[in-house]
């Protein structure tokens, strides 16, 4: 624990250290309880639990998750099997039997028969599985080409922003588009909806990887200069070493807080692309692919095949948004 | 007897913390008379800087008095520290980079200080503000340069231009030459002692180097862990440490005069606790060489300008 | 006097030392104006020698190049000109340039002025005292390796628990201590202290000092030690050498050369050191 500031500079070159943690107590709280409770304990959590707005949307974000993983046990149907649809149950409205079959469904049929419901919970995992996978993709991409840049300098710095900075001129749903178009043209077309959903998050993925690297190029540029880098120079060690071992845990900082942002940024792309009919099959439908179809029957009376999966990608985008917005403002005091 | 400039008693601030509300500064009681030259002395963490801060009214929040006064010229201030801050009592930073705002001129912020607390017009305060920077030895003609055209310790200098403009009758300064070279560290002390006891301008002095008290000051303040443990005239403190902590302070620190390679320093062990886990009773007690059992459960009441209960037994026997 | 005295037995030998920084404006910019090419010697034909066991002092103010110095002996920075020595073998010279050998590196060390930055706030204090030993291939067995580990904390006063804890559980001084223990991890002999206790308190500033000296006599260390204190070189140092922008303007054993300075540099860098009567005075 250090002691309070009294204003915000302190300590220029010359200047004495502040308070030291004290010893014992950090002895008796590291023996004693395991990381968990450590864990638990800290201040982060503290915060988090005062927070309203934190908690209800991390609720709801883990609500989700946990209902596309669990899909198959949770959802009353397989909407995409189709041996267990009834033509004659399409067109349902939500709560009310089907005058025909006399089934009910909680969120109306679509215009095959399938369960809205269903279809829903299996295109919740669609999204969440595009939009974590190019967040993980567009993460390692962006921290190691960030990494490098910051570390190594020079010509191959130079190279990696300008493409970082030409990628940006451009709205990256597009950059997305592009990225499918000339993929889709790659793959033989008897291949082409099973890949889709790699070839959507190779897109996505691509197209957001600069935040993530020019982020982790600014830490490392300071990183570099510190001693404790110097320190592990002198002894000999490579660039390589360095990077990874080194500087790499320190960078990664700030990329929670970018990371849980491009998430909902690449949830939104997904459902764009989709509802363009340029993402997710129908065959494997995401939120976006239910959107686009639910658009077509909205004006003729069966609102609900729009709506409620609508509705759903909102709760979604808008949780993991919050929660990316909370998680920035607590960690920042932290990271200066 | 004139009553003193500044009156200090029983000072206390705290900083609550989520769980728990750390006591940075626990009943610091001084005075100063006008023109006096007072050093804060301390380690780090010791709450120098704190107490300058609270006297000004600078605390950063939630840090708050929580109790004490403080009086200026017999009015008190505590609590309404606007009025008096810039005005009557200025205050000058260590980093001179970012005490002045590098995007106007030196005179231009010079002007703005003279015209705002002494309410000259525009050709009057710029006359002033030539003055001022001859008396801290800066050519005049450079009235129209910006701050990052001038050495570190030439910034220091306007600082103190800037801080003397208002014609304060105190002004705190808070570690002003630590981060200068030693050179220009003794001519910009020796400026600020001078220029103060021309104008009978008080200042507290805070600094973590003993030699600078030394060299600087007319009487000293020593803090530890929030507490003052010792205070009187600069040479008697000097000469004739009462307090085990101060004499520890002396011993630890290098005199350029009696040290050779072939001595061992005189280290006080440990380090000053952290404000989170203060130790009970006298809060030296865990480092101390004469420490006592009273020691441990009790803290020393501060009595004739000393905090230890090797003196308070003796006074208590005399008296 | 320019240049120092140079031994013959010497542990370190460094001669024509020079380094410039290349401070121009950019190419196109100079296209522009028609300027030269502009440079700045941060260190200018430096030469000096330390004796093995004994501990020369750099002593000098901001932008004397003492730092720089530092870190080419080290190898951190390539020097333009002049040669480095150490024990009879050439670490650099023009010729051959930095000499890449493991052996000698092994033999180098140093202490860091920030007790912050100079250790990886990631890691483990026993994985940081670790990888000198395990870059250097000093240890094989995992077991002697942790037992070396502790070993070391225990030299610089630290608990052996302490291998466990990250940087931050610790103080300014026991994180300097931390330092002189992965500095000591590969067996050096010689040891460049770049202000090593400017940041801490003068309590403890005292101890890190005693734990230096304590650790020369025991281990037959060499240090080279910058500083801008002359009171703290006064404690440290066997030589003392001053340095004003670059150059060395005076270098003498320490006492003749803090009793009766020759350069008018020397003279009012000890005027301007504060010092007081009182303090320590044991021998």
């Amino acid at each position: 624990m250090t002691s309070p500031p009294v204003r915000p500079s302190e300590k220029p070159a010359g200047a004495p250290e502040s308070a030291p943690t004290s010893v014992s107590a950090s002895i008796s709280a590291s023996i004693s309880a395991s990381r968990l409770q450590r864990a638990l304990a800290s201040d982060f959590v503290y915060d988090f639990t005062r927070a309203p707005i934190a908690i209800i949307a991390g609720l709801v974000v883990l609500f989700l998750f946990l209902v596309a993983i669990l899909a198959p046990l949770v959802a009353p149907t397989n909407p995409f099997d189709p041996a267990s649809l009834n033509l004659m149950n399409g067109f349902t409205p939500p709560m009310q039997a089907n005058m025909f079959t006399g089934e009910s469904f909680v969120m109306g049929t679509d215009d095959q028969g399938r369960d809205l419901l269903s279809a829903i919970i299996y295109g919740l995992r669609v999204s969440l599985f595009v939009g974590v996978m190019s967040v993980l993709l567009a993460m390692g991409l962006g921290v190691s080409l960030g990494l490098i840049a910051g570390y190594v300098g020079g010509w191959l710095d130079n190279l990696i922003m300008r493409i970082a900075d030409i990628q940006l001129t451009f709205p990256s749903i597009l950059i997305a588009m592009l990225i499918f178009g000339v993929l889709r043209g790659i793959i033989p077309p008897d291949l082409r909806d099973e890949m889709a959903i790699f070839v959507l998050i190779t897109a996505i993925g691509l197209s957001e990887w600069v935040p993530f690297a020019r982020t982790v190029r600014a830490t490392t540029l300071v990183e570099k200069e510190k001693e404790y880098v110097q320190a592990a120079r002198l002894i000999g060690l490579g660039r390589h070493q360095i990077m990874w071992r080194h500087i790499l845990p320190n960078v990664l900082g700030p990329v929670l807080v970018i990371a849980t942002i491009t998430l909902a940024l690449a949830i939104i792309a997904e459902a764009t692309l989709s509802f363009l009919g340029v993402g997710a099959p129908a065959t494997e439908p995401s939120l976006g692919t239910l959107i686009r179809i639910g658009q077509d029957f909205l004006f003729s009376g069966e609102w609900w095949i729009l709506t409620f999966p609508a509705i759903t990608l909102l709760a979604l985008a808008l949780s993991v948004n919050l929660l990316g917005d909370w998680l920035k403002d607590t960690l920042n005091p932290r990271l200066k | 007897m004139t009553a003193p400039l500044l009156e200090v008693s029983d000072l206390s601030v705290e900083f609550p913390q989520r769980r728990q509300r750390l006591q940075a500064l626990d009943r610091i009681s001084f005075t100063l008379e006008a023109g006096e030259v007072l050093g804060f002395v301390g380690e780090s963490g010791a709450g120098k800087s704190l107490t300058g801060a609270a006297i000004m009214g600078l605390l950063e929040p939630p840090g708050r008095i929580t109790g004490g006064r403080i009086t200026l010229q017999g009015q008190r201030i505590d609590g309404q520290a606007e009025s008096v801050r810039g005005r009557r009592i200025g205050m000058i930073f260590q980093d001179p980079l970012t005490s002045l705002n590098p995007l106007r001129t030196v005179g231009d912020q010079l002007v703005e200080t003279i015209q705002l607390h002494l309410g000259m017009d525009a050709g009057a305060a710029a006359q002033r503000a030539g003055e001022l920077l001859d008396e801290v030895g800066i050519d005049r003609g450079r009235i129209g340069a910006y701050p990052h055209e001038f050495s570190g310790g030439m910034r220091q200098r306007i600082v103190i231009a800037l801080a003397l403009a208002p014609e304060p009758e105190l002004i705190i300064a808070d570690e002003p030459t630590t981060a200068l070279d030693v050179s220009i560290q003794a001519q910009v002390l020796a400026l600020l002692r001078r220029l103060c006891k021309e104008r009978g301008a008080a200042v507290i002095l805070i600094t973590h180097d003993m030699g600078v008290i030394a060299e600087t000051t007319d009487r000293v303040a020593v803090l530890y862990a929030g507490r003052l443990v010792e205070t009187g005239r600069t040479a008697e403190v000097i000469a004739a440490p009462r307090h085990p902590y101060t004499k520890g302070l002396m011993a630890a620190t290098p005199n350029l005069d009696l040290v050779s390679v072939d001595t061992v320093l005189p280290q006080i062990p440990g380090s000053m606790p952290s404000l989170a886990a203060l130790p009970p009773g006298c809060r030296c007690h865990p480092r101390c060489g004469d420490v006592m059992p009273v020691c441990r459960r009790t803290a020393a009441p501060f009595i004739d300008g000393v905090a230890c209960h090797l003196y308070g037994a003796q006074t208590q026997e005399a008296g | 006097m320019p240049g120092g005295v140079m031994m013959d037995n010497a542990y370190l030998q460094v001669s024509g030392l020079s380094r410039h920084f290349d401070i121009s404006d950019p190419f196109l910019a100079r296209l522009l104006t028609g300027g030269a090419r502009r440079q700045l010697t941060a260190v200018d034909n430096v030469s000096f020698s330390i004796a093995r066991g004994q501990t020369y002092a750099l002593v000098g103010e901001s932008g004397s190049g003492k730092s720089t110095i530092a870190r080419m002996i080290v190898g951190l920075e390539r020097p333009n000109s002049g040669t480095i020595r150490f024990d009879g073998r050439t670490a650099f010279d023009e010729r051959q340039g930095q000499v890449q050998d493991n052996s000698l590196r092994q033999k180098l060390q140093m202490v860091f002025q920030s007790p912050y930055s100079s250790l990886n706030p990631r890691w483990r204090v026993g994985d940081i005292l670790m990888e000198p030993i395990r870059a250097f291939d000093l240890i094989a067995d995992p077991e002697a390796r942790r037992r070396r580990v502790h070993e070391l904390l225990d030299q610089v006063g630290l608990s052996t628990q302490d291998a466990q804890r990250y940087p931050h559980e610790f103080s300014g001084g026991q994180r300097q201590r931390i330092s002189i223990a992965r500095a000591l991890a590969s067996n050096p002999q010689f040891i460049v202290c770049d202000e090593p206790t400017s940041a801490l308190d003068v309590s403890v500033q005292a101890q890190v000092l005693n734990l230096l000296k304590q650790l020369q006599r025991d281990l037959q260390l060499t240090y080279l030690f910058i500083s801008h204190d002359m009171a703290v070189v006064r404690v440290m140092a066997h030589r003392i050498g001053v340095l004003k922008n670059g150059r060395l303007v005076e270098e003498n054993a320490a006492g003749p050369l803090i009793e009766s300075p020759q350069d008018p540099y020397t003279r009012m860098l000890m005027e301007s050191t504060p010092r007081f009567a009182g303090g320590a005075a044991s021998g």
